[in-house]
C-alpha cells in the first residue's frame, strides 16, 4: 500500500491550496492530492461566469500548471473516489478497492450539487454547474437552446442567468423563496439584483415553486406548482450543495451537516483536518456560530491554517470572511456574514448602480455588500474585522469615506 | 517574445516568459512563481497579487483605476508609489525585461 505523509482528499481549490502552502512553508515529507474529477485543479468560480461566456479558456482556469505540481513533489492521484476512511489503520480506500496510507489525511471534498427531486429531475437537459463536467455540458447543448429556466437564485443561479442572458438566451429564473439570495444577502440587496435581473431580460419569478420537468427523452418545459407550463430545452438548477463527509461520519468523525473541526481544521481524529466547504467550524464572525464556509476564501484560508498546524505552527483560524459575484457590469463584494443582522443601513444610490449595504448587529459592524463600490469593501472590512460602533447616519452619509467616519 | 523578471519574496530571481495577452499575475501563476496567490483568479477582487513595479516600467503602465487603487488599500502596509496589482497588467512586448519585486502574501 502507497503511504503518503499528507494525503489531500479533494484536488478542488482548498485541496491545491493546502498541498501549495505545505510546499511553501518548507514540508518535506511527501504529499498527494487524491481528486475524484480527472483534471488538473481548477477554479471553480468562473464556470458560471467567464468560462460560461466563453471569455477564459480552459488552460487559464488553472489553480497552477502541470509542471508546478511535478516541480513540488506533489502526487495528483486523479479520477479516484475515496469511499472510505479506517481512522485506526490509518488509511483510505478508494471505489476501486485500492488504498492509500496517511499521516495526516486533509479532507477537502467540498460538495456536490443539491439536485430536485420532482418527477423529470434526472432527464437529459437537467444540468448544474459545479464542475468543468457540469460547464461543457450546458455549452455543448447551448446552440439548440432557446430558453433555459434557472432553478434557484443564488449566486450560482443569478450568475448563470447572466451569462445566458449575454449569450442571447431567453431566462426563466425561479426561486421558491419570496426574494433572491434570500439566504446570503439582505432585502436592499436582493430586491436590487431582482430589478438589474428583470431590466437584462430575465424573467424572474419569486415565491414560485417547481412541480416537475417535462419532456420525453430531454427537458421539454418545467411545470409549475400552479399548473403552468414554461417551455425550454435546458434547465439549470442551483440550490446549494451537500457537504461530502459520508466517509468520515461513516468512520466515526464528528460531524452533520459538513465534518466538525476545531479551530486548527482539525476533525474529532487528531490526524485528520477538514477545510473548505465541507468543514464546519465556529466562525468568530458569525458570533462563534458552528457553520460552512462556501467559498474561495474560506478553502484558501482553511488550507492554510492546517497546514501550519501540521507542520508545527498551530494558529487559531481568524480569517475575514471574504465573497465577490460579477454579474453583468456588477461587482458586488461581501465581508463577513451578514446573518443575524439586526439593522441594515443603504450607503449611497442604488440608481446609480454603485452602493454599499452595511450590516450591524447590536450596533456593530458585522458585514457588508458592496456593488460598484470597492472602496467602501475595504473600508469596511477593517471596521468589521474590529467590531466598531459607527452612528447609522453616518454610515449613510457617502460625503466622507468610511475609515474617516467617528466610532461610537 | 516578452520577459519579466519576478524577484520572489525571499528574493529568489525568476526570469520568466509570457505569452501574448497574459496578465503579469497569470504569467506568474503558469510558472510557479514564489509570491503571487491569485485568489480571485484576476477580477481585482483579493489583493493576492500586489507587487511593487521597477521605476523604470512604472510610468509606462496604464494607469491604476479607482477599483484597483482601492484594493491596494488591502496591503497598505506593504504598498509603496509603485504597487500595482499584477492582474491589472497585461504584458505587452513594449514591458519586456519589466522587473518586478513581490512582497509575498501574508494570511
Amino acid at each position: 500500500m502507497q503511504h503518503f505523509d499528507v494525503l489531500i482528499v479533494g484536488g478542488g481549490q482548498g485541496g491545491a491550496y493546502a498541498a501549495i502552502q505545505l510546499r511553501q512553508q518548507g514540508f518535506a515529507g511527501t504529499v498527494a492530492i487524491v481528486g475524484r474529477e480527472n483534471e488538473l485543479p481548477y477554479e471553480r468560480p468562473p464556470l458560471s461566469k467567464e468560462y460560461m461566456l466563453g471569455d477564459k479558456d480552459w488552460e487559464r482556469l488553472l489553480i497552477r500548471p502541470a509542471a508546478f505540481w511535478h516541480d513540488k513533489a506533489i502526487a495528483l492521484l486523479l479520477g479516484l473516489e475515496v469511499t472510505a476512511v479506517d481512522p485506526a489503520a490509518r488509511h483510505v480506500t478508494m471505489r476501486d478497492g485500492s488504498c492509500l496510507g496517511y499521516g495526516k489525511l486533509i479532507w477537502a471534498t467540498g460538495g456536490q450539487p443539491r439536485r430536485l427531486t420532482c418527477l423529470g429531475a434526472h432527464m437529459e437537459g437537467v444540468h448544474v454547474v459545479r464542475t468543468r463536467g457540469d460547464a461543457d455540458a450546458i455549452l455543448g447543448q447551448l446552440s439548440g437552446v432557446s430558453r433555459a429556466v434557472i432553478v434557484g437564485g443564488g449566486y450560482i443561479g443569478l450568475e448563470a442567468a447572466a451569462a445566458l442572458r449575454k449569450l442571447g438566451k431567453e431566462v426563466t429564473l425561479l426561486e421558491a423563496l419570496p426574494r433572491v439570495l434570500a439566504r446570503v444577502a439582505g432585502e436592499y440587496v436582493s430586491s436590487f439584483y431582482e430589478a438589474e435581473h428583470c431590466a437584462h431580460g430575465v424573467d424572474l419569478r419569486t415565491s414560485t415553486a417547481l412541480r416537475s420537468i417535462e419532456g420525453k427523452e430531454r427537458v421539454s418545459g418545467v411545470r409549475l406548482e400552479d399548473g403552468s407550463l414554461i417551455e425550454c430545452q435546458m434547465v439549470i438548477v442551483g440550490i446549494g450543495i451537500i457537504p461530502s463527509v459520508e466517509p468520515l461520519l461513516a468512520a466515526g468523525i464528528q460531524g452533520g451537516n459538513g465534518v466538525e473541526v476545531d479551530a486548527f481544521c482539525r476533525t474529532s481524529d487528531d490526524l485528520i483536518y477538514a477545510i473548505g466547504d465541507c468543514a464546519a467550524q465556529a466562525n468568530h464572525f458569525a458570533g462563534g456560530a458552528v457553520l460552512r464556509v462556501e467559498s474561495v476564501q474560506n478553502a484558501n484560508d482553511q488550507a492554510a491554517c492546517a497546514v501550519k498546524a501540521i507542520v508545527g505552527e498551530p494558529q487559531a483560524y481568524s480569517a475575514t470572511p471574504w465573497f465577490w459575484s460579477n454579474q453583468y457590469d456588477l461587482k458586488l463584494q461581501t465581508v463577513g456574514i451578514s446573518s443575524g443582522y439586526d439593522a441594515a443601513i443603504l450607503r449611497g444610490d442604488r440608481a446609480s448602480r454603485s452602493f454599499s449595504v452595511i450590516y450591524l448587529k447590536a450596533g456593530r459592524l458585522i458585514a457588508i455588500d458592496a456593488i460598484n463600490a470597492t472602496r467602501d469593501y475595504v473600508q469596511a472590512r477593517q471596521l468589521i474585522e474590529k467590531g466598531a460602533m459607527i452612528a447609522p447616519e453616518d454610515l449613510a452619509d457617502t460625503s466622507r469615506p468610511l475609515k474617516d467616519l467617528p466610532r461610537l | 517574445m516578452t520577459t519579466i523578471v519576478f524577484f520572489e519574496p525571499d528574493g529568489t530571481r525568476r526570469e520568466v516568459a509570457a505569452n501574448p495577452g497574459e496578465s503579469a499575475m497569470e504569467v506568474a501563476v503558469r510558472h510557479g512563481v514564489e509570491g503571487v496567490d491569485a485568489d480571485c483568479g484576476g477580477v481585482c477582487a483579493c489583493a493576492t497579487c500586489h507587487g511593487h513595479i521597477d521605476a523604470a516600467f512604472f510610468d509606462r503602465l496604464p494607469t491604476v483605476n479607482d477599483t484597483e487603487d482601492a484594493m491596494l488599500e488591502l496591503v497598505e502596509d506593504q504598498r509603496a508609489s509603485n504597487s500595482r496589482l499584477l492582474c491589472q497588467i497585461k504584458v505587452g512586448p513594449e514591458l519586456d525585461g519589466i522587473v518586478i519585486k513581490l512582497p509575498g502574501v501574508r494570511r
